[in-house]
Formats: C-alpha cells, structure tokens, sequence
C-alpha cells in the first residue's frame, strides 16, 4: 500500500468530494427478494449488494444440526460481473475468508438457542462492489435477519475507517482502500456495545488505532440509524417519526 | 457454505468449570498469567532443500515453514514487484480432527491471517525482487505445515514465517539471452521489518494470550494482532464472540509489549543465522 497522490485536497475533501468524517450515503430496502424469510438490499456508495434469509429451517445435511442451538450459515459472493476484471464465479479464498468473519459477526447477536436442530441460511450477493463489500454486506445480512423475524439480541452494522495521507478518515472508498495507508473493518451492536468483527489492513500508529476503532465505531452508530429507519419504513410505512420530520 | 464449529475439541464440562474457577483467581490451568506465552523455541535451517525454513514449537504446537523462491509473472497492479506467497497446511499428523483434503475455513483463515501480517508489514522489499519489471520477477513462496497442534496456530506459524524469512538466502538470479539464469550466489532476503502476531482469546471477561486447545475449546472470542516496531499493521478478530472496545485497546497494548520480547529473540536469530 505505496501512495502515489493526495487522496485529500487542500480543502480536506477526498476523492468522491467527502469530508474525512463523512460517510458514503446508504440507502437500505428491506424485503426485496420474495420468496427469501428476510431480505435486504443495499447500496453502500457504489457497492449494491443483496441479503436474504432463509430459516429457520430443517437442517441438510441433517448431521450438522446441533441439538441445542441452531447453525447460522453464510455465504458471502460475488458475481462475476460485479469487479472491474471478470471475476470467476467459483468461490475465492477471500470469499470463504469473508463468510467466516461474517458469519462470526453475525452470530453474537442472533438468538441461537432459540432455534435447537435448525438452520438459517445467510446468502450475501454482491451485485457491484465498491470498497467496504464486507461491511455493506453485514449491514444488510443483520436487517435481512430482523426481517425474517430471527430473534436478535441487537443489530450488527458495520462500517470501515482508515487512513488517508496521514489522516484517520471514516468509512473509506474503493480508490482509499486500494491507494491509502490502512483500512479497518468494524461491526459493532450499539445497544450492547459489543466489537464482533475486527479486522486491519495496513500501518497505524498506536494512536492511531486508537482513534481508527473510535471513528470506525462511530460510523457503525449512524449506520445503526440507517438500518433502524429502513426496518421501520417497512413495518410501519409513514407512521414512523422519522418520516414525518420533513413536513 | 461456513458454519461454526463451536470449539475445536471437546471439553469435558468439569475441566471447563475447572478452567473457569481457575480463570477468576487470576490463574491458568497450566499455571500460566494472563499475559505469558508458552515456551517459544525455534530452530532454523532445517530443511536442506529450501531457500530458507523454520521449526517452531509453541508450547505442543508445532509449524514447520520452508522457502522455495522460483520466478514467475508479476501480480495485476504490481508489475514491478516480486511476489510474495504464505500458505498453510494442517498435517493429518496434527490432530485427530485434522483430516487430509482441501483446505477448511479456518485453515484458508490461518493462511490468509499469517500472508497478511507479513504483506501489510511490507516485512519484505518487493521493489528490489523484480528481474524485468513488468515481465518477469522472484516469486517467494512460503510454504508452512502444521505438524502437531495445540492452539494458537496463528502465532506458531507467523513466527515460522518471520523466522524462515529472516534467516533465509535469495538465490541471486540473472538474465542471460532471454533466460533466467541462477549465478550459484545468494544474498540476505531484502527485510526491512519484522512483524510480530500476537493471538489473545476471550473466555468470560479474562483476556489471555496464546491460548492452549483446551482454553481455545472455551474461548468465546479470539483476535490476533500483528505489530512492528513501529505500528499495528494487521488485524484479525475471530470465533463467534465479541469484544468490547476497551478489551481490544488493552489487547493492542500487549500485542506491543510482548510483541517486543518476542520480536527481539526472532532478531537473534537473524544475528546468528
């Protein structure tokens, strides 16, 4: 992770015109795929990414059931088309690796136990990917599972922070993850304050790291409003508080 | 598709209670702090044949990394650069839930964990491995095996890595009417760091480092951090579990301090080697 050029001007603007504490604008549907339990799709700056849920239900092959919890499962993919290069559908490496660190992002917030011998299937579609897939592709997973009626301790959102020319920046971009100095993926539940995904590419500083994990924390928090207001507009239409405060 | 396993080996419920009494005195079952490693040994040049390699036995957990350095074409992006590979393998002999057969998710994990924490650290100066740029480069390939495990694998084979790495020998190769040719001289691996992991699990509210099988059989959450002199430059929390923002700022903290210790005894190595 060499830089060549500022990724930010004199004006403290990066390179898609944010501020450093800015973050990408989300937008969450809920319910998009019919036949799933629970879905979500999401567009995360330019990543579109679809969640659905299925379960809980009867568990194939039926030696993986647990008799005292259910098993959440996930799959986390992306189509070919969705990179600037073909990308062979054939699951990656990064892929399996992906799916493990979200499934474990997931899994603290989902009542297990309350499902014994069942499954639920988590499946991540990445229709387009920008930077942050992993996050976006949580942050719809958690509403996918609220929707399907999964019962949750908190919601998981996640949200990146980085570095960027030296500064800790929020929520970083394709071109940032790729030009810049670090990038650390975050998925936290608010209500309980609780980290469960950690990860970091990259150098920071100790205090840097310190102040990377409290933005990034920061960022899941207004993502944490996002994903709320969506699960509302779905099961309360105009009703919602938060609709009505434009008029 | 992933699914949790939820611990690697079966803890017998009395132990678990045994470990979770011993937890809340303040001791582990092996008689470990919180903060102290198992025995850490290593031993290099062990494999005649490769490039460079590494033994390292972690308490019973033991890694064996080897060094084959071949060229090849750059990566996309990188043309310019040498390439650098970490894989891992868990040998049938590691445990008897290791199974021969394509890698699992937790072994692509270990690799994936490891390759970083090398990759991000820039521990190697990929600048000076290409032969023409664009064209042709040194591929490192860094090859580990898993011969017996008892926890912790993520630190057992990054320091098998690391150790492999500091002390192998680059074959110097030139071009000659097109063709690579080997000059029958090496030189020191181009290093400019070294990275250091240090893996802490989470059972209950205790935070301790290099988990043993038995504790990783009760941990609720795991995350591994890797440090140089200078910064954090890989992270990877694990296991179903959480964390609170607190436990991973303390956790950074000791993955610097004993980082420390255990990067200066890898330097020895170098020395010596």
């Amino acid at each position: 992770m060499t830089q060549t050029r500022n990724l930010i001007d004199s004006d403290g603007k990066r390179t898609d015109g944010r501020g450093i504490d800015e973050l990408r604008e989300v937008k969450i549907s809920v319910g998009t795929v019919k036949n799933a339990d629970g879905s979500a799709f999401i567009e995360f700056g330019k990543n579109k990414i679809l969640a659905a849920v299925y379960g809980p239900r009867e568990v194939h092959p039926k030696h993986m059931a647990q008799s005292d919890r259910c098993v959440l499962r996930c799959r986390y993919h992306m189509s070919p088309f969705s990179t600037d290069t073909r990308k062979n559908p054939a699951p990656s490496r990064r892929e399996v690796e992906i799916s493990k660190v979200m499934r474990e992002a997931l899994e603290p917030a989902v009542m297990l136990e309350d499902y014994p011998r069942a499954a639920i299937d988590v499946f991540v579609e990445v229709l387009q990917s920008d930077g942050g897939s992993r996050c976006a592709g949580i942050t719809a997973a958690a509403v996918a599972l609220a929707d399907a009626g999964i019962n949750m301790r908190d919601l998981v959102a996640a949200c990146a922070a980085g570095k960027v020319d030296e500064k800790i920046v929020l929520d970083i971009n394709d071109t940032e993850d790729k030009e810049g100095g670090a990038d650390m993926p975050v998925a936290y539940m608010p209500r309980l304050e609780q980290v469960t995904l950690l990860q970091l590419d990259g150098n920071l500083s100790p205090d840097q790291f310190g102040e990377c994990i409290d933005k990034a924390v920061g960022g899941c928090k207004m993502v944490y409003e996002i994903q709320k207001q969506a699960l509302m507009q779905k099961y309360f239409g105009s009703e919602t508080e938060l609709q009505e405060e434009p008029q | 598709m992933s699914s949790s396993r939820r611990s690697t080996i079966i803890v017998e419920h009395l132990r678990k209670q045994a470990m979770w009494d011993s937890l809340a005195k303040g001791k582990r079952l092996d008689g470990r702090d919180f903060s102290q490693q198992r025995p850490l040994e290593i031993e290099i040049d062990v494999i005649k044949k490769a490039n460079g390699s590494a033994r390292v036995k972690l308490g019973d957990s033991e890694v064996i990394a080897g060094i084959k350095v071949s060229t090849g074409e750059p990566f996309e992006g990188l043309e310019n650069k040498g390439a650098l590979i970490v894989t891992a393998e868990v040998l049938p002999t590691a445990s008897a839930h290791a199974e021969p057969g394509p890698p699992d998710e937790e072994v692509i994990e270990l690799a994936r964990v490891v390759d970083r924490g090398v990759r991000e650290s820039e521990m190697i100066d990929l600048d000076q491995l290409a032969l023409v740029p664009g064209k042709i480069v040194y591929t490192i390939f860094v090859d580990c095996s898993v011969l017996n495990a008892d926890g912790n694998l993520f630190d057992a084979t990054s320091y098998a890595v690391v150790a492999s790495l500091l002390t192998g020998k680059l074959p110097i190769l030139e071009m000659k009417d097109g063709k690579v040719v080997d000059t029958g001289k090496t030189r020191p691996m181009p290093v400019t760091t070294v990275p250091i992991s240090i893996t802490a699990a989470r059972i209950g509210d205790h935070v301790l480092i290099d988990p043993s099988s038995e504790e990783e059989g009760c941990m609720d959450a795991r995350i591994t951090i890797t440090t140089t002199d200078e910064s954090f430059c890989a992270i990877q929390k694990g296991s179903t579990g959480a964390f609170t923002v607190e436990q991973l700022k303390k956790a950074a903290e000791t993955a610097r301090t004993k980082g420390k210790e255990v990067r200066a005894k890898l330097k020895e190595l170098e020395n010596n080697g």
